[in-house]
């Protein structure tokens, strides 16, 4: 599947590139309706860029009964991606989801470089949002950690069914008249494909350490990088900076995956799936739809 | 919301800015004061830029070579092609009565269009040197004043005032007439809504200039 990553795309003004997409992941809602950060938010950097929109959102109540009813429309599958700064409120957010249909899955943002974070662990919170909904839940991990899998084992054991790879990481780009940060909050979160070795580490991490579903993203730009994050391990990959220059992305990105397979033989991208890791290739098995490794 | 990969027709000197005139494709060009996303050489991200003139066939956009991205737009040359998105956001209200365009530095860009637009109405322009007033010569009938001297000073406030300019100079229009139409700056990663990297206080709330704008009616 090809996705947006979270906070890279509005399908309520964009729905004919949403409907370009498998499926809509939603700016990061929370409890209560925020205005973001600040301007100036988003700066260019050399090879990425940095944003600190800081969770602009309208809060869960709103968005069940404005944003949720309008993106249904679509028809296409919905991914929520959800936000809090406790534990509780990442549970209260996919409780209220629960109940709705047309929500296809949740997605944890447990990991914004531009708020101040929860204090639990990623793994508290998918356990507390694990109790809350049946919903598929995807934890959003960031690269900034010393073990990324340990991390991704710890919310495989918590019950989330995926893991969303990764988030942005801070950065900070400098005005070249003033020397002063180019952002309001002075730090952003970095994205683009500056970000791309880094993610294609993290998933090749957790593949290794989980076999878990994985959404790869980073830098994603061409077909090329979509057939890299799938070999790495991601069975679904994420446009996010891409969208910004080029709403066409989706489909150039997707004609490009074709021309990039037919180059090398393959028919699918499950021909390349996890091929940067042949030791892992002749002793996996799956259970149940998920992927297990003894 | 169309993008299109467009050649370069020719790249113009006007003062220190560029006047980049490209084939316009199937673009439309718009409302005077919407703009275009600009795929800039080498860089990752596009630069929104107003159209400055739209004759048949073409679109034209005034750039001032500031920054990386602008720079890059700048020296762009004839036969060269690059990506176009556009047209976006709101453009100017046109149905005014004596409408006066005032405009500052780089703020002129979308006034040549508006002004043919409009039936080429009187207009008042500010510039911080000789130089930048070159650019002056694309707006007809315009009124000009060169820095110390400031454009508010040649403001008619009981004229429909549609303006561009640098934030200071908008925020004295605004002070002089309230009901002006002003195009607003913002720095932008998209143009279409998707980044929330443009955002600006309107009536207490931030909100996307690049939908809810560029042209506001204070």
């Amino acid at each position: 599947m090809l996705l947006n990553a979270s906070g890279c795309l509005d399908a309520l003004t964009a729905p004919e590139v949403a409907r370009s997409l498998d499926a809509f992941v939603t700016k990061t809602v929370t409890p209560l309706p925020r205005d973001g950060n600040p301007p100036v938010r988003i700066a260019e950097a050399e090879v990425g860029m940095l944003n600190s929109i800081g969770l602009a959102n309208p809060g869960i109540d709103r968005f069940l009964t404005g944003n949720l009813p309008r993106l249904a429309k679509l028809e296409i599958p919905i991914w929520v991606s959800v936000g809090g700064f406790a534990a509780e409120e990442y549970a209260e957010i996919c409780s209220r989801l629960d109940d709705h249909a047309e929500v296809a899955a949740i997605e944890l943002n447990v990991s914004c470089p531009n708020v101040e974070s929860p204090s639990e662990s990623a793994a508290r919170i998918v356990a507390s949002a694990r109790l809350a909904t049946r919903k598929p839940l995807w934890a959003k991990l960031s690269a900034a950690v010393p073990d990324i899998g340990a991390v991704a084992c710890a919310a495989c054991e918590a019950g989330a069914d995926g893991l969303s790879l990764v988030n942005t990481l801070r950065g900070l780009t400098l005005d070249a008249r003033t020397l002063r940060p180019s952002l309001a909050p002075a730090v952003g979160g970095l994205s683009g494909p500056a970000l791309k070795p880094v993610a294609l580490a993290a998933v090749y991490a957790c593949y290794q350490a989980t076999s878990m579903p994985i959404v790869g993203m980073g830098g994603v730009q061409t077909g090329r990088d979509v057939l890299d994050f799938v070999a790495a391990g991601a069975r679904h990959v994420a446009l996010g900076t891409a969208l910004f220059a080029d709403p066409d992305a989706p489909s150039r990105v997707r004609a490009d995956v074709a021309v990039e397979l037919d180059a090398r033989g393959y028919s699918d991208l499950d021909d390349v799936h996890a091929t940067a890791h042949p030791e892992l290739l002749s002793i996996r098995t799956t259970t149940n739809g998920k992927y297990l490794l003894k | 919301m169309r993008r299109e990969r467009l050649s370069v027709v020719a790249s113009e000197r006007v003062g220190p800015y560029t006047l980049l005139r490209v084939t316009r494709g199937g673009l439309d060009p718009g409302i005077p004061g919407q703009f275009f996303m600009l795929e800039a050489p080498g860089r990752l991200l596009p630069r929104p830029m107003s159209v400055c003139l739209a004759p048949p066939g073409e679109l034209a956009f005034l750039i001032d070579p500031i920054g990386p991205g602008t720079r890059a737009l700048c020296g762009l040359e004839g036969g060269d092609r690059l990506a176009i998105l556009g047209p976006l956001g709101n453009g100017f209200q046109l149905d005014v009565e004596r409408p006066l365009l005032v405009g500052g530095g780089i703020g002129i860009a979308p006034l040549p269009y508006l002004s043919e637009a409009l039936g080429r109405p009187p207009a008042v322009l500010g510039f911080r040197s000789d130089w930048h007033a070159e650019a002056a010569g694309l707006v007809p009938d315009a009124e000009v004043c060169v820095e110390p001297r400031l454009v508010t000073e040649l403001v008619d406030p009981d004229a429909a005032i549609l303006a561009c300019g640098p934030e200071p100079m908008l925020e004295a229009v605004r002070a002089l007439a309230p009901a002006a139409q002003l195009a607003w700056e913002a720095p932008m990663a998209c143009g279409y809504g998707a980044c929330y990297g443009c955002a600006v206080e309107l009536d207490g709330a931030l909100k996307r200039l690049c939908v809810e704008g560029p042209v506001l009616c204070s």
